[in-house]
């Protein structure tokens, strides 16, 4: 990774993707639990509330996405834990680029081995849940629009807590809050479409957290890391 | 700003000023506390629509504008704290979070007791509501996040982060009311102050109300200097000045145990 050659920016974003890919396919079980207790919680609901179809279509967008944000919390602390222990993250700290770019490649690293496969189950989801079809594409459009925003706020939490002992429960503590509005926006445009409203309005200042989020997560996760790697 | 800053890096300086402004923000701010409640609960006129009941306003609108006010300076310490490594900024986190925390749990418990009447229910999921209980457990979260580390100036930067990050809130809660019409109803003191619009509070309401305001400031900032003074002299305790500054207050034969047991911190 590091040559004597001067470094590019954009090489060393796309070798610290292909490095966390490598790492995480190798610890496999990591990546599937979350999914696997994302679809057990869902499962859970019809149990809990009764399997009314009425009662689950009405709070289908509520559950797939509280849901959702749980599973997320679960896998979330990888995303700087494993690196921080071993030394690695120092390492990429150290490296002659921006910060900003390495923070960048791990956010969109986590983005597409968590958020990916939900995307890919979101229909299971929505058939367990009853949601009638014609909300189906936009709730599949409120995650790959909001499930970035959990990668990146996300990211600022790891950062903060990862030097931590007991780090996870006060990561869900700080991130949860910061996240309300996504979930409100995110049931609002499934809901309306549900009643065949135009959802473009929610749909649209979910794209603007996106875009926010990414643009300025990474500064804060600098921050955030320089705190915890003395 | 640093040539202003600088002096007050030294905690000995900022004990001194701080000490010096306690008595400037207390006494004025209890006087007019008692004022503003006397004339908003007794002499102010009832409200034409929610009579009596309305006159929690001068509890609730001032704790709910100053929980954000604090949260904001929280986060202006945050970034001098971050940017020029000021040891009393981080303090001064400490000090106003539990403060900020309390007006924004004042304002929510007061909301809930003027919702029941008035709406006929303790708690709405409202726009106004949701981001105001989002903005208490921010508190709660920077003051979990302080308290976490081992090393507390590593826990002081790790809080200024999450404060920075958590402004973001601020202006959702302000143009909440504006954003979505729920059951909250807009702004009525901005109005009436910016004169946008014609003002839809009564002078003899509105007077009372600024008073109010301005004696929730007072009293909650000689509460965060006086917890400012506390956190300083509590890690400045083996330094001669603070010694010397509570041998004035104990100058007695406790003097030397006094001593004894700072030494031994």
């Amino acid at each position: 990774m590091l040559q004597a050659n001067p470094v590019s920016a954009w090489k060393v974003f796309k070798q610290l993707i292909r490095r966390d890919i490598r790492v995480a396919s190798r610890q496999r079980s990591d990546l599937l639990n979350p999914l696997i207790f994302l679809l057990i919680v869902v499962t859970l609901f019809p149990l809990g509330v009764g399997p009314g179809p009425d009662i689950l279509s009405r709070i289908a967008p509520g559950v797939i996405w509280v849901s959702a944000l749980l599973s997320s919390m679960l896998g979330l602390e990888r995303l700087f834990r494993d690196d921080f222990r071993d030394g690695a993250l120092e390492q990429m700290l150290l490296l002659p680029v921006p910060i900003e770019i390495s923070v960048l490649a791990k956010i969109v690293v986590h983005w597409l081995l968590t958020a990916v496969p939900v995307l890919v189950i979101t229909p299971l989801l929505a058939l367990l849940m009853n949601l009638p079809i014609q909300a189906w594409g936009v709730l599949w459009l409120t995650l790959l629009l909001g499930t970035p925003v959990l990668s990146a706020a996300g990211a600022i939490g790891v950062a903060l807590t990862v030097s931590l002992n007991k780090g996870g429960a006060l990561l869900s503590l700080l991130l949860l809050p910061l996240l309300i509005p996504l979930l409100i926006f995110a049931t609002a445009a499934v809901e309306a479409a549900v009643v065949g409203v135009s959802s473009a309005g929610p749909l649209a200042l979910i794209g603007a957290f996106m875009v926010i989020s990414i643009t300025l997560a990474p500064f804060a996760v600098k921050a955030g890391l320089r705190v915890s790697v003395n | 700003m640093w040539r202003w800053l600088h002096p007050y890096a030294k905690p000995e300086a900022t004990f001194a000023l701080t000490q010096k402004l306690i008595p400037w923000f207390a006494v004025p701010g209890l006087v007019l506390v008692i004022v503003s409640l006397v004339w908003g609960l007794a002499f102010a006129p009832p409200d034409y629509q929610q009579g009596e009941s309305y006159r929690i306003i001068f509890v609730h609108v001032p704790s709910a504008m100053w929980a954000m006010g604090f949260y904001v300076g929280m986060a202006i310490a945050g970034v001098i704290a971050l940017v020029w490594q000021i040891r009393t900024a981080e303090l001064a986190i400490l000090a106003i979070a539990p403060v900020g925390a309390m007006l924004t749990f004042i304002s929510l418990f007061t909301g809930a007791i003027w919702g029941q009447p008035m709406w006929g229910t303790w708690w709405v999921w409202d726009a106004r509501l949701t981001a105001q209980l989002i903005l208490l457990f921010l508190y709660l979260g920077v003051m979990a996040l302080y308290v976490a580390f081992e090393d507390e100036r590593a826990g002081a930067k790790a809080a200024s982060i999450l404060a920075i990050v958590g402004v973001i809130n601020i202006p959702i809660i302000h143009y909440s009311v504006y954003w979505w019409n729920t059951l909250h109803q807009k702004s009525t003191v901005t109005r009436a102050i910016t004169r946008l619009e014609a003002p839809s509070i009564a002078p003899e309401m509105l007077w009372p109300l600024l008073v109010s305001i301005l004696a929730m400031l007072l009293v909650c900032a000689a509460l965060v200097l006086m917890r400012l003074n506390n956190e300083i002299l509590r890690r400045e305790i083996h330094r001669p000045w603070a010694l010397q500054h509570l041998g004035i207050h104990f100058a007695t034969a406790d003097n030397k145990k006094e001593k004894g047991d700072a030494d031994a911190v």
